[in-house]
């Protein structure tokens, strides 16, 4: 048992800590968000860089052979700098998958453009009737000569608006919710019959509800086998998780950080509102909270390589506490700051929007909830 | 970063599950697991054992006769006795009253009072509360004054757990009620058959006698009883406070407990079918299953911290309000799965002889008892609201 970070981790963590630090300044960030894609290109490039796109990739390919736990450590100095970058879309969903499914030509066209920032993807996975279920798709692909005619609706596709390309999870055969049957597929964001609807999600980040008609594409969008895509699909969700779970993990740390400086300097009464013992044990109950959630995504991050029904029954269990902690801190710390919890312009607020707005992201605490009854049982 | 235990702390798992396997009396375990309430000959039968094995005194250094084991070391022993079903060692005289006589006592009582700790030939008590001095543990009357070569002692203690069979008592006595709280207290070791000490027991709410009043009336207790110097009595005090907070997260209880929860939920029937598959039952077993995996996993990073040096500090606060309120959690469940059975009451049989017949399933005969002995969990050892206090201060500095 060893929950010290590596040199390599350490050395990932310091990277970010001190990009977040010195260069994402809460300033920087909103101004970003101003801009039409919602991010800043320049810190992407910074990212590419310093070799963070590369993370979860091999070395071979020019990455950091990094796993959950690398994973992690990246989410985390992202959440504390409520990062708005593509990094959950591009490296960790889609770059992942390609990865795993796409065949040497594929990941040669995609993988080196991805770790180098030139290229930005988005998965389009959930529909409007979905809800959260990944395997609930009636988006259709139909054979069409050599290649297929994808039809469909794709629902809050998280920087699906400024993707260069979508990789779009699509139906070639079974029902509606069958496992078999999901096929992934590359598609230029402009193509012909692809049309695109952007918006602003509440906690900053940019989304598009997608609509596929008659979409054409040539047999080497295909990624992985026909009809084969689920498990491979799986294992990127998982670091999904374990990245959202770890962002969530940051932006509650600063949460609290910064609720317990503000509440040692308000005055009320002629003391410093920390003094009262009802505020102490609130912030106390926000720390703990906190000190969980940190300790069930160090759990998830290590689990990746476990069975995969302990690995989900962790990964849900994890979703789950984030969901459930993440809210409390959030309101608590708009409570502990009262009148400036509310505040636009209050940096805390922009915490709490997006702690809590996490749990919307690949399936909410109800839904893992779900996850975590239906294998209760795994050991 | 690596959440597995190395092979060196798995094979002392091993070695632990095997010992426990072998040595651990079935019916004592058979009892542990049905909740029973345990005989005192017990708690002392598997005391033995345990010391035979030289694995009764976990905190003790080596050369006193302790294990001289790391903080890993002691979590998987602990652990692995939690789901054995082994009994709580008492902690009074191994675990509280000892190492303090290590750190602080004299040579003639470490000669003399460690050995009969390791024997189990006396049953020790705690004499720290008193009414009005619970939490606030320093504002404690109970005096002493010196007459010669003996100390006179007058006054009450409380909450004195399992005080009715004890041998001896570990106190907290003011020799100075001039000084400041703190200081003027003493740490005394009290025969509990001297002249003038009467036990008076307290039955709580769930019809158990577990705690006690202890009455001291012109006690006379030889100066030599006395741990560390005269009116330092508090860093003592301090000291034993740090050792009753081990094992405090109670992770091996609470999975235990869950086992037997799904167990028993698998059993009942609700609307014509398992408990375990009613969606209402299943999300509130998911959700103390997931606020166990949490705690868990802070416990062995707290331990993970004291193994590489750290002392445990406030951070053993968050355990415990953690810890009781899952165990708690855990016990109102273990109600809810009784159903309407959870109302009957037969204290005989909460009791290990009992051969009677239950009224309704047997393990619904102890799960409300329990539920309210239970509440005491959030209460004792620092109330999680006086840990809250802990970590306000040391911790967040407020």
């Amino acid at each position: 048992m060893d929950f010290k970070l590596s040199d390599e981790q350490r050395m990932l963590e310091e990277t970010v800590g001190r990009l977040v630090r010195d260069t994402y300044t809460f300033e920087v960030r909103n101004k970003s968000l101003e801009s039409e894609q919602g991010f800043s290109a320049d810190v992407w490039q910074q990212f590419a860089e310093l070799g963070l796109l590369g993370v979860p990739f091999s070395e071979e390919a020019g990455g950091f052979n990094g796993g959950g736990a690398e994973l992690m450590v990246v989410a985390e100095g992202f959440g504390r700098g409520l990062v708005v970058e593509p990094y959950l879309a591009t490296v960790v969903l889609c770059g992942t998958l390609v990865d795993k499914l796409g065949s040497d030509q594929q990941k040669e066209a995609l993988v080196p453009a991805i770790i180098g920032g030139e290229t930005r993807l988005s998965l389009a996975l959930y529909e409007p009737n979905g809800r959260y279920e990944h395997n609930r798709v009636t988006t259709s692909a139909k054979k069409d000569g050599e290649g297929y005619v994808l039809n469909g609706e794709k629902a809050v596709v998280i920087n699906g608006d400024s993707a260069d390309q979508l990789v779009v999870i699509a139906r070639t055969s079974g029902a509606e919710d069958d496992r078999a049957g999901l096929s992934a597929f590359l598609v230029d964001g402009n193509a012909a019959g692809v049309s695109r609807r952007g918006y602003p999600t509440i906690d900053g980040l940019r989304a598009a509800e997608v609509v596929l008609k008659d979409v054409k594409v040539g047999a080497d969008a295909l990624l992985g086998a026909e009809g084969q895509a689920i498990d491979a699909l799986e294992d990127s969700l998982a670091l999904g998780l374990v990245a959202l779970c770890a962002e969530a993990s940051g932006a509650m740390e600063v949460a609290c950080d910064q609720t317990l400086e503000y509440i040692k300097e308000r005055q009320q009464f002629g003391v410093p509102i920390g003094k009262f013992q009802a505020l102490q044990h609130r912030m106390v109950e926000m720390r703990m909270e906190l000190e969980k959630v940190r300790s069930i995504t160090m759990l998830a991050a290590c689990s990746l390589n476990e069975s995969r029904e302990l690995r989900d029954k962790r990964l849900a269990a994890a979703k789950a506490q984030v969901g459930k902690s993440g809210r409390r801190v959030a309101e608590e710390a708009i409570q502990l700051f009262g009148g400036m919890g509310m505040m636009e312009e209050t940096p805390i607020s922009h915490y709490a929007k997006r702690i809590v707005m996490i749990d919307h992201h690949l399936g909410d605490s109800e839904y893992h909830y779900g996850r975590l009854e239906s294998l209760l049982d795994v050991e | 970063m690596d959440i597995n235990f190395t092979a060196e702390e798995a094979a002392f798992r091993d070695e632990v599950r095997a010992f426990l396997k072998d040595k651990l009396p079935e019916d004592i375990s058979r009892k542990v697991k049905e909740h029973k309430r345990l005989g005192k000959e017990d708690t002392i039968r598997w005391q033995k054992i345990l010391n035979e094995q030289g694995w009764l005194a976990l905190h003790w250094p080596k050369e006193h006769g302790g294990t001289g084991w790391s903080p890993i070391q002691k979590h998987i022993f602990e652990e692995e006795c939690a789901e054995a079903g082994a009994p709580t060692v008492l902690p009074f005289g191994v675990n509280m009253v000892a190492p303090v006589i290590i750190k602080f006592g004299t040579q003639e009582q470490k000669d003399y009072y460690l050995p009969r700790i390791l024997k189990s030939e006396d049953w020790w008590c705690q004499g720290y509360s008193e009414p009005g001095a619970g939490s606030d543990l320093a504002s404690l009357k109970t005096r002493a004054v010196r007459e010669g070569d003996h100390y006179v002692v007058n006054g009450q203690k409380t909450w004195t757990t399992l005080g009715q069979h004890a041998d001896m008592i570990f106190c907290l006595v003011r020799t100075d009620p001039d000084a400041k709280k703190q200081e003027g207290i003493s740490f005394l070791l009290i025969d509990m058959n001297t002249p003038g000490i009467t036990v008076r027991p307290l039955i709580t709410l769930d019809g158990e006698h577990e705690v006690n009043e202890v009455f001291f009336d012109d006690v006379k207790v030889p100066v030599e009883n006395l741990v560390g110097e005269e009116n330092k009595g508090w860093t003592c005090a301090k000291y034993l406070l740090t050792f009753e907070r081990t094992g405090i997260a109670g992770v091996g209880q609470s999975k235990a407990a869950l086992a037997h929860l799904k167990q028993v939920a698998a059993q009942q029937i609700s609307n014509g079918r398992p408990l375990i598959e009613d969606p209402h039952f299943r999300r509130r077993l998911a959700d103390v299953e997931m606020e166990l995996m949490s705690l868990e996993m802070t416990n062995l990073r707290t331990v993970a911290a004291a193994e590489a040096g750290g002392v445990p500090g406030a951070e053993s606060s968050f355990l415990k309000i953690m810890g009781t309120e899952l165990r708690q959690e855990i016990t109102h469940l273990f109600r809810t799965a009784a159903g309407p059975y959870a109302l009957p009451f037969l204290n005989e049989a909460l009791h290990d002889d009992f051969d009677g017949n239950y009224v309704g399933p047997e393990f619904a005969a102890s799960v409300s008892a329990r539920y309210f002995n239970f509440r005491k969990l959030s209460i004792f050892g620092g109330s999680n609201e006086i840990q809250k206090n802990i970590i306000s201060k040391m911790i967040l500095g407020l």
